[in-house]
C-alpha cells in the first residue's frame, strides 16, 4: 500500500462517512476496503440461506447485496445478533472465503481477480485476522507460532526471531515464548493470536469477537493493545457483542439479517480511538514497520 | 530451507509416535520381505548351480533310453542297454581324441551294518577309479582304490560322508570293515562333503570296484551309466558327438534319430534346474511386492488421517498466510520422511536377515533388490501421501476451518 500523505488523509476525513447502501460515492482517495453489492447465500433454492443480502431493489428484483468503504486508519465495529451475518462478511474481509456475487476491492485491487497463490500473499502481509476462538496451531510454542507468518513471508530466521519475541514482548508475553496453547490462558492464548496477527506489521486488522471467550479484565488487555493499534496508523475492523467494546471504536455498524441496518461514526478517522487510555508509545517497537 | 522442513516433518510424526511406527512397520516387512525372499530364491538356485558344478563341468553321463518305442517298436532291432564292451569302446576309440577317461557304472542300494549298526545306504556304486576324478569327489580321509583293486574284484570301499557319520559316528572308518548286503567290504576311504542336490544327498553313497559290486548285488549284465570324463569344459559337446558316434558304431544304429543312448552334460542338467528356480524366484517375489504394496497402503491411510485430523490446523495456516505449496511440501515431507525411514529400516532388517540360513537355504541378497525395494517403497509413499495432501492444501482456509 501506498503510504499517504496527511493532506489527503486530512481531506478524506472532511468527505462525510459514505451511506453504506450507496455504492460508488465519490472519493478522492481509494478506501482500504471498499464492498460493492456483496451478497453471500448457503445452499441453493428454497431453503437457501441469504447471510448477507442487503437492501432489496427497489425495482422489485431481487437482494442488492452489501456494499460499504472503510478508510485507511479507520476502527470499525460490526454488531449484530447471532446470525445476522457478521462472521460471514469479515471472512470475506479476510479473503478466508469468496462471496456468491458482488466485488472486494482491498487496496483497490479486486481480490476476485487474484489466484490462490496471490491470495495467500495477500493474507500473509496485509491482513492480520483474530479469531474468537484464538485458532492458534496445536503443538506449537507461542515463539514458533508468532514466526510462522514471518516464515511464509520468506524472511531469514534470525530476524524472524527477533520480531517474533518483540512481538510476545508487547502483548506482554515475553516470559512465555516456550509455552504451547494447552499450558496458556484463553487470554494469554488471545495474546498470542493478536502478537500473530500484528508480527507482520499488516495495514489491516481484522477481529472476530477478540474478547468473546475472556474476563473483563483480559477483555481489557485485548482492546487496550488493538486501541494503541489502531492509534499508530492501523485498520481495524472489529466484532462484538457487547457495547462495551464497541465504545473503542471511532465507528459502528449494525447488521440485521444481512443487511447493514446502521452506521453511526463515534470519532474522527485521523487521530486516536475514542477510548484510547495509554500515552504509552510502547506501540512503535514493531508496529513503527507498518504501512507497507 | 530443507532441514526445516524435515525438522518440522519429524515433528509432526513424532507427535503420533505410535501410529507413525506401525505405518513405519508396514513399509519396514514390506522393503525386507522383497530383499529376504529375492534373497532366499537366489540363494537356493546359487546353491543347486553350486552343487551341480561340483560334480564336474566337463563330465558327461550316458544312459540308456530305457525300452523301444516310437520307430523301434516295428522294426526288430530292440534297444541294447550299455554294456562294458560300450566303455571300452569309448575308452579305446581312434576317433575320440576329446575324451580324457571313461568310468562304466552300475548302481544299487542297500543296508549296511558296522557293530550293530544298521544304515540304508542311498546308493552303492560299483565303478572304476577314473570316477573320482570325473564328478568331483575328492577323499576327506584315507584314499581312493586302485585300478588293482578292481582287476582283483578286492572287496574294498570308500564311502560318503553322511553314510560315514550315520555307520560311524565319531570312530575313524578308515580300514574298519562294513558288512553291505552280507558282503564285508574294508572302507579304503572316506569322501569329502559335497551337500545336498535337492532332494537326493550326494554324501549318503558307498562306492566300490565294479566287479565287486556286480559280483555282490547287481549281476555282471548291463550298466547303469557310463560317466565320461573330457580332456576339458570347452570340448564338452565335441566329446559328446564323438561319444554319439562311437556308441552307434558299437549298437549298429545307422540312422541318429533312433539311437537307444542319452549323452547328457552337467550343464543341461543345470538351465533345466536354474529355469525352475526362476520361477520360485519369481513367485517369491510377487509375494514381497504385494506386501510392500500393503504398505504403500498403509502410508495413504494414515496419511489421509493425519489430514483429516489437521485440517482445522490446515485453515489456520492458510489463514495466516501459508501458500498452497507449503502445506502440500509440509504433509509430502512427512510421508517421504515415514516411507525413507521405514524402507532404510527394511533394508537394513532384510540384509541383516540374509545372513542367517533359512529354511536350509544360505540367502544371496541381489544388489538390485535392495535398491529397487527402497526405490519403490520410497515412490509408493510420494505417490499415495501427494492424494491426501493436495487434497489439504486446496482447501479454501474457512472451509478447513469450519471443520470438525
Ligand atoms: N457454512 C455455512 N453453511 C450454511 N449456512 C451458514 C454457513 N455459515 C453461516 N451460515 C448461516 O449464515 C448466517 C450468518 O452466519 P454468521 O456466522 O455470519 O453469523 P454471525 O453474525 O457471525 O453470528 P454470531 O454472532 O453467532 O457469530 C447464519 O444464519 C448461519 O446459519
Ligand atoms: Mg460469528
Amino acid at each position: 500500500m501506498s503510504p499517504r500523505l496527511p493532506v489527503a488523509r486530512r481531506l478524506t476525513r472532511q468527505v462525510r462517512p459514505v451511506p453504506a447502501e450507496a455504492a460508488g460515492s465519490p472519493s478522492r482517495t481509494v478506501p482500504v476496503i471498499s464492498v460493492r453489492g456483496v451478497r453471500k447465500s448457503y445452499g441453493v433454492g428454497e431453503a437457501a440461506v441469504h447471510a448477507l443480502r442487503g437492501p432489496d431493489d427497489p425495482a422489485g428484483g431481487g437482494p442488492l447485496g452489501v456494499s460499504v468503504d472503510v478508510e485507511q486508519g479507520d476502527f470499525v465495529a460490526v454488531m449484530g445478533s447471532s446470525g445476522s451475518g457478521k462472521s460471514t462478511l469479515m471472512n470475506i474481509l479476510g479473503c478466508l472465503d469468496v462471496p456468491t456475487s458482488g466485488r472486494y476491492l482491498l487496496d483497490g485491487i479486486d481480490v476476485g481477480h487474484l489466484d490462490e497463490h496471490q491470495l495467500s500473499l495477500v493474507r500473509n502481509r496485509k491482513i492480520g485476522f483474530i479469531f474468537q476462538s484464538f485458532n492458534l496451531v496445536p503443538r506449537t510454542t507461542a515463539l514458533a507460532q508468532v514466526e510462522l507468518p514471518l516464515a511464509y513471508a520468506g524472511v531469514r530466521a534470525a530476524e524472524r526471531r527477533r520480531r517474533a519475541v518483540a512481538a510476545l514482548s508487547m502483548v506482554g508475553l515475553g516470559d512465555r515464548l516456550d509455552h504451547r496453547p494447552n499450558e496458556l490462558s484463553g487470554g494469554q492464548q488471545q495474546r498470542v493470536a493478536v502478537a500473530r496477527a500484528l508480527v507482520t506489521s499488516p495495514a489491516m486488522l481484522l477481529a472476530d469477537e477478540p474478547t468473546g471467550n475472556l474476563d473483563s479484565r483480559s477483555t481489557d488487555e485485548v482492546l487496550a493493545m488493538v486501541d494503541r493499534l489502531n492509534a499508530a496508523g492501523r485498520t481495524v475492523v472489529l466484532i462484538t457483542h457487547e457495547d462495551e467494546v464497541a465504545r473503542h471504536a471511532k465507528r459502528v455498524l449494525r447488521l440485521v439479517d444481512g443487511r447493514i441496518v446502521s452506521d453511526v461514526r463515534q470519532g474522527p478517522v485521523a487521530g486516536p480511538p475514542p477510548v484510547f487510555a495509554g500515552a504509552e508509545p510502547v506501540v512503535g517497537a514493531v508496529a513503527s514497520g507498518g504501512g507497507r | 530451507m530443507l532441514w526445516q522442513v524435515l525438522r518440522m516433518a519429524a515433528g509432526g510424526l513424532a507427535a503420533n509416535k505410535v501410529r507413525s511406527a506401525l505405518t513405519m512397520l508396514g513399509v519396514l516387512i514390506g522393503v525386507a520381505a522383497v530383499i529376504l525372499l529375492l534373497a532366499v530364491g537366489n540363494g537356493s538356485s546359487q546353491a543347486v548351480k553350486d552343487s551341480i558344478t561340483s560334480l564336474g563341468t566337463n563330465s558327461l553321463t550316458v544312459s540308456s533310453s530305457g525300452g523301444g518305442f516310437g520307430a523301434r517298436s516295428s522294426g526288430a532291432s530292440t534297444t541294447k542297454q550299455l554294456t562294458l564292451k560300450d566303455a571300452k569302446a569309448l575308452a579305446t576309440s581312434e576317433d575320440a581324441p576329446d575324451i580324457k577317461s571313461v568310468a562304466p557304472v552300475v548302481s544299487s542300494s542297500g543296508t549296511a551294518v558296522y557293530q550293530g549298526t544298521e544304515y540304508t545306504v542311498n546308493s552303492i556304486i560299483g565303478t572304476y577309479p577314473a570316477y573320482f576324478e570325473t564328478t568331483n569327489s575328492r577323499v576327506a580321509k584315507g584314499d581312493y582304490f586302485s585300478n588293482d583293486d578292481v582287476l582283483n574284484a578286492r572287496k574294498v570301499a570308500v564311502i560318503g560322508s553322511t553314510t560315514a557319520q550315520e555307520l560311524f559316528g565319531t570312530v575313524d572308518p578308515v580300514d574298519k570293515t562294513v558288512v553291505i548286503g552280507g558282503t564285508p567290504f574294508t572302507v579304503r576311504g572316506v569322501l569329502a562333503e559335497k551337500g545336498s542336490t535337492g532332494v537326493n544327498d550326494a554324501d549318503d553313497v558307498v562306492i566300490a570296484p565294479l566287479p565287486t559290486v556286480q559280483n555282490a548285488f547287481t549281476g555282471f549284465g548291463s550298466l547303469n551309466q557310463i560317466v565320461v570324463q573330457a580332456r576339458s569344459a570347452d570340448v564338452t559337446s565335441a566329446a559328446q558327438s564323438e561319444i554319439t558316434q562311437v556308441l552307434m558304431g558299437t549298437h549298429g544304429i545307422k540312422d541318429s534319430s533312433s539311437v537307444d543312448f542319452r549323452v547328457s552334460s552337467q550343464e543341461s542338467l543345470l538351465s533345466a534346474r536354474q529355469s525352475t528356480d526362476k520361477t520360485f524366484t519369481v513367485l517369491l517375489g510377487a509375494v514381497a511386492a504385494i506386501s510392500l504394496l500393503v504398505g504403500g497402503i498403509g502410508i495413504t491411510n494414515i496419511m489421509l488421517v493425519t489430514v483429516t485430523e489437521r485440517t482445522r490446523e490446515i485453515g489456520i495456516r492458510k489463514a495466516i498466510g501459508a501458500p498452497k505449496g507449503v502445506i502440500l511440501g509440509q504433509f509430502l515431507a512427512e510421508s517421504t520422511l515415514l516411507s525413507v525411514l521405514g524402507a532404510g529400516l527394511g533394508v537394513l532388517v532384510g540384509v541383516v536377515g540374509s545372513h542367517f540360513t533359512i529354511v536350509g537355504i544360505k540367502p544371496v541378497i541381489i544388489p538390485e533388490s535392495v535398491a529397487g525395494a527402497f526405490g519403490i517403497a520410497v515412490a509408493i509413499g510420494l505417490f499415495f501421501g501427494s492424494y491426501p495432501a493436495n487434497r489439504a492444501a486446496s482447501l479454501r482456509p474457512i472451509e478447513a476451518l469450519r471443520h470438525e
